[in-house]
């Protein structure tokens, strides 16, 4: 097996070996390594296919912008993780890791027919070819499309790691532990100010912590070596926290951030059992310092995008701090000085290269070191082409014209294994932009630039575009002491050599001789949009760099165009004859790096991610078979399943004895709000339809509530319980909503109201005994108390005591049936209901769930707010005129009453519906016609409630229709998926229009 | 997310509060006066300002209490708060 480690460093603990994964075979790494740094010293480049023409593609750089090196990680069904960039995977015993994109393997794929066709489907070719003909689209496209699209396998089983969330609040925060990081980091700690240092990569430094030029020092020592020094002193301040692994995802207003920490996933798997995976850092800072630095930027030319073709810095890192080289035979392709760099370090480690360089001539310091060691440099060339299907082996150089715009003379063929590119220098500016700032672009380089807009926030070091370490060092501090307002002095002796950059020439798209449509530029290597799908765009009158971007899909993966955005601008610019600052930037929007859905949710999963309420009730209704519903957040029971019966004939069998002998229903869940004061029933009469002054202590009434529009919002009981007090109930779903509108009400529209609103949901629970029989029971309950009619007469309330117990009592009913509501304080709920069930056994007391309660209701046609209104219907429309006060001069929602809208007599209004089939049961939601042959058909409503009522053995519904106050009798057609019902528009009242039985 | 100063409890985070748009849009003292077109521009139409707007907060998950905010919609600065009842501050109007 070939071994590219070449050179011992400090990173790479080479007592420490990890044998891990590779798509199934094994290979062997360092503690230190990442998945990139051990595959590269493997000898593999080749590590993926690109998602559209499905090229072999290879490692192109050390970090977050890597768009080839996507792996799946892990093989179990709850563990696998998708998308995981090898660049920052760091290597742990037993690592497993599969290439994504391609079949069979990544060697030999079938995909890879795509590249031959490629001429074929260009950018925009989905949008061209899918539309015809249209019968195509769901047998024969869409799943072609389906099967191909997606990167990587998501898991298919609950994720079973932990994730935490935790809020942290600090007067400095500090992205980036590069240079300049370190050094606003260590000047805001020192200055007693509570700082927060982040960093993604496992240990401080950034690019500086592995430099070993000897024309860059500071204070005579290797720059690396002095680093070292500031970081060990700033570990010992004990008002900075530093948290490396950590980066941060999004930038929000008011200085708040989301930070991800990767806890463990560094640690071999069973290392990780019971601890946190990731922890999301919520972060409000007082002042942030950007130090995020800036990425090296491709070039785009003919065939750019071959395994073994890396950006230059990149080949680097993987030298000077993992030990690794990306070649024997190395080519470096640049527009600047820092490849020389790299050409110098690969050089002094003995290994052959030649740097390719499009600038005419060059003479800082670090080009005459390159010089003086005798590498070969060939100025004012260009690579033409690139040669090798899984890894390149040869490239063809060219010289330039004067104008940089075409080539000149002899094609130059050079062997290699491993092309280095370096186009310059990308600030990474997302943080800024993040935050809402905004930016400048500078010509000289052609980058953009922090603009300074407030006076929260920083962008220091390279992405400020600051790119010598002097400029850098000097720059950090000065800015650092004015943003902070202090004066620190610790750097003002610091000695900085450098080699000054002179020399600049940047050419977006490099010139060829061979056309562009029969080149192969890439500028988005992730999703493979090349220089001429570019062109295309333009060619097709897209201007826009959003829409240019969404055409091409350029910038669009998951590496949010990090490498490519700069390129497809510059092209759009110089092919559109514009200034490239004048074009703008395409949006930079969170995450900065993908996050895990774990992240996100924290612990809010299984029983945590939503609140559940259950009344005291409730271990009853487990123990008696019920069935629950969520409503609002409360379970309620839905139905009472004895001796194995569905769900039909459990609810038929409820509602029968109901209405026979007698019903319990759980109804604690109603909205309860407790009004006082002396204005109360002056506050009620402005919140409800109907009159409120006269209602007498120990009365109830029913109450609907509109809104402001008109339309019905909310109805309930409320009693008089004394002179300034009075209990509102509400329906379960809109109590907190309910509260919150009264409570806007009074304090801002009534505050002249003497009047003071309490939730009291919680406080009580209620049973409801309904029936022929309730009274028999309630004597049973309550034998002292009189309840004669005449005494305790329907919508009435008593106070009573069960043993030494208060309970408020009101006889109010939905169902139609004589019915009493027990209040008690919430403990006593439970001991309540039992003495309940054990006092009405002579009488067959059953226990009735929310789907009885809905069809009791039904036959006697009450509404229930939410399934037979939607926030479109007034009380008119719901056949309630009799709840509208005609006398009140206002209240919430009148003057919308008689609006040209609400009186429209063709607005939908509530009917009922019976079937001429009584067996026929119709479908709640099921539209509603009248005519089946004219084409439209004219949709006249549709079905609310629909039920088949065992006590007067028929179907019956309610429903929406237009028109519908003036259709008793007519025929109306429903029309089902095979067959069409037949239904007559009838009276909502189905039982007992007289309210006979409420007093039985 | 925004920092909100509640006049009551101090500075809070935005998920502690509930918004209800536009400030001082005082509802009719008789409604049944107004044409249709007077109470639909009451119930209807909003300025929804690009600059500085007067807003309605609620403290829904602290005090619960409604006050207002003098915001800058263009960079969501707060660059105000005052209880219900005060005068809006004169120097944004």
């Amino acid at each position: 097996m070939p071994n590219y480690r070449i050179h011992k460093t400090e990173y790479i603990d080479e007592t420490k070996r990890v044998s891990f994964k590779y798509d199934g075979r094994t290979y062997f790494g360092y503690e230190g390594d990442t998945l990139a740094s051990a595959l590269l010293a493997n000898g593999i480049h080749l590590v993926g296919r690109s998602f559209k023409y499905h090229r072999p593609r290879g490692i192109v750089s050390c970090g977050a912008e890597e768009p080839n090196a996507i792996c799946q990680i892990g093989s179990k069904k709850d563990l696998t993780e998708p998308n995981v960039r090898a660049t920052e995977s760091e290597l742990y015993e037993g690592l497993e890791a599969s290439s994504q994109n391609c079949w069979p393997n990544v060697k030999f794929d079938i995909g890879g027919i795509n590249n031959l066709i490629s001429p074929l489907i260009p950018a925009g070719f989905y949008y061209k070819t899918f539309m015809w003909p249209k019968s195509f689209w769901k047998k024969v496209y869409e799943p072609l499309i389906r099967l191909s699209a997606g990167l990587g396998k998501s898991p298919t089983e609950p994720d079973p790691d932990i994730y935490d969330h935790k809020y942290v609040h600090f007067d400095v925060l500090v992205i980036g532990g590069g240079v300049s990081g370190i050094i606003a980091a260590k000047m805001a700690a020192k200055n007693n100010l509570k700082t927060l240092l982040v960093d993604d990569k496992k240990i401080l430094g950034g690019s500086t912590i592995y430099q070993n030029n000897e024309t860059i020092k500071i204070d005579g020592e290797l720059s690396s070596e002095w680093l070292k020094n500031e970081i060990q002193e700033i570990k010992k301040l004990s008002n900075l926290t530093i948290k490396t692994r950590t980066s941060i995802a999004a930038y929000h207003g008011y200085n708040f951030l989301l930070a991800k920490e990767n806890l463990t996933d560094h640690l071999p798997e069973e290392k990780r059992r019971n601890k946190i995976r990731q922890r999301l850092w919520k972060i409000r800072a007082k002042k942030v310092v950007i130090a995020t630095g800036s990425i090296e930027r491709p070039l785009v030319f003919n065939n750019n995008d071959r395994p073994g073709i890396l950006l230059s810095n990149s080949i680097n890192k993987y030298l000077d701090y993992y030990g690794v080289t990306c070649g024997e035979n190395i080519i470096l392709f640049t527009n600047n000085d820092s490849a020389y760099e790299t050409s110098i370090s690969l050089h002094n480690k003995g290994i052959k290269n030649l740097i390719i360089d499009l600038r005419k001539s060059a003479s800082s310091k670090l080009i005459k070191q390159a010089e003086s060691l005798g590498i070969k440099i060939y100025f004012n060339h260009v690579v033409t082409n690139t040669f090798g299907y899984r890894k390149i082996n040869s490239l063809e150089i060219m010289k330039l014209s004067e104008d940089g715009n075409t080539t000149v003379g002899d094609k130059i063929k050079l062997s290699c294994d491993c092309l280095g590119m370096s186009g310059g220098w990308t600030p990474m500016v997302h943080m800024h932009t993040q935050s809402g700032g905004k930016l400048n672009f500078r010509d000289d380089d052609q980058v953009f630039l922090p603009k300074e807009n407030n006076e929260d926030q920083i962008s220091v070091g390279s992405c400020n575009g600051d790119f010598d370490l002097e400029n850098i060092i000097d720059k950090t501090v000065n800015k650092i002491n004015k943003f902070l307002d202090i004066d620190n002095q610790d750097y003002k002796n610091t000695n900085i050599i450098c080699s000054k950059e002179n020399d600049k020439r940047n050419i977006w798209l490099l010139p060829n001789k061979i056309p562009l449509g029969k080149t192969k530029c890439f500028i988005d290597f992730q999703n493979d949009s090349t220089s001429k799908d570019i062109k295309l765009a333009l060619k097709e009158g897209f201007r826009s760099i959003e829409h240019v971007k969404r055409y091409t899909t350029t910038g669009m993966a998951t590496d949010q165009g990090k490498l490519s955005n700069m390129h497809a601008l510059g092209i759009i610019a110089d092919t559109a004859g514009v200034k490239m600052g004048t074009l703008g930037t395409t949006t930079f929007r969170p995450p900065f790096t993908p996050l895990t859905f774990g992240t996100l949710v924290g612990r809010n999963v299984g029983k945590f991610f939503e609140v559940v309420r259950k009344t005291s009730i409730h271990e009853w209704h487990v123990e008696n078979n019920a069935e629950f519903e969520n409503v609002g957040q409360w379970k309620r029971p839905w139905y009472y399943r004895k001796n194995g019966e569905n769900m039909h004939d459990a609810v038929q069998r409820e509602s029968k004895a109901a209405r026979d002998s007698a019903g319990i229903l759980d109804a604690s869940t109603l909205g309860k709000i407790d009004i006082q004061g002396s204005d109360a029933s002056e506050f009620l009469n402005r919140v409800y339809t109907n009159a409120w002054s006269k209602l007498a202590i120990g009365k109830c009434r029913y109450g609907l509530m509109l809104n402001e529009d008109g339309m019905v919002y909310d109805d309930g009981v409320t009693t008089r319980i004394s002179e300034n007090h009075y209990l509102m109930t509400t329906t379960t779903g809109g109590a907190a909503n309910v509260l919150s509108k009264l409570e806007d009400y009074l304090q801002t529209e009534w505050p002249e109201l003497d009047v003071y609103l309490t939730s009291v949901t919680d406080h009580y629970s209620t049973a409801s005994i309904c029936g022929t029989n309730s009274k028999k029971i309630l004597n049973k309950l309550f034998p002292n108390l009189d309840l004669s009619d005449e005494n305790f007469p329907h919508m009435s309330f008593k106070e009573a005591k069960l043993e030494n117990i208060n309970c408020r009592i009101m006889r109010i009913s939905f169902t139609g049936e004589q019915s009493y509501e027990i209040n008690i304080e919430s403990k006593y709920g439970h001991a309540l209901w039992k003495m309940c069930i054990e006092a009405g056994k002579e009488f067959n007391l059953t226990p009735y769930g929310t789907e009885t309660m809905h069809l009791l209701r039904a036959e006697k046609g009450f509404i229930i707010i939410g399934q037979d209104t939607d926030g479109t219907m007034t009380p008119s429309d719901l056949q309630m005129d009799w709840i509208v006060s005609k006398k009140k001069y206002d209240f919430i929602g009148k003057r919308s009453l008689y609006r040209s809208d609400t009186i429209r007599e063709d607005r939908k209004q509530l009917v009922g519906l019976l079937t001429d089939d009584p067996k026929e049961i119709l479908e709640e939601g099921a539209q509603i016609v009248s005519d089946i042959k004219s084409k439209p058909i004219d949709m006249l409503g549709h079905v609310t409630s629909s039920y088949f009522s065992p006590n007067l053995n028929k179907s019956i519904a309610l429903a929406v229709v237009r028109s519908g106050k003036t259709m008793k009798g007519q025929k109306l057609i429903i029309p089902m998926e095979n067959k069409n019902i037949n239904v007559t528009v009838s009276d909502t009242i189905f039982l007992d229009k007289e309210n006979k039985r409420l007093n039985a | 997310m925004f920092l909100i100063n509640c006049p009551f409890c101090g500075e809070r985070d935005q998920s502690e509060f509930y918004s209800g748009g536009e400030a001082h849009i005082v509802r009719p003292k008789q409604p049944t006066e107004l044409s249709d077109d007077e109470w639909a521009e009451y119930l209807f139409m909003r300025k929804n300002i690009k600059g500085v707007q007067f807003e309605r907060w609620n403290h829904i998950h602290g005090c619960r209490k409604w006050f207002n905010v003098v915001r800058d919609t263009s960079n969501d600065k707060i660059l105000s708060v005052y209880k219900m009842g005060e005068k809006p501050p004169v120097n944004y109007k």
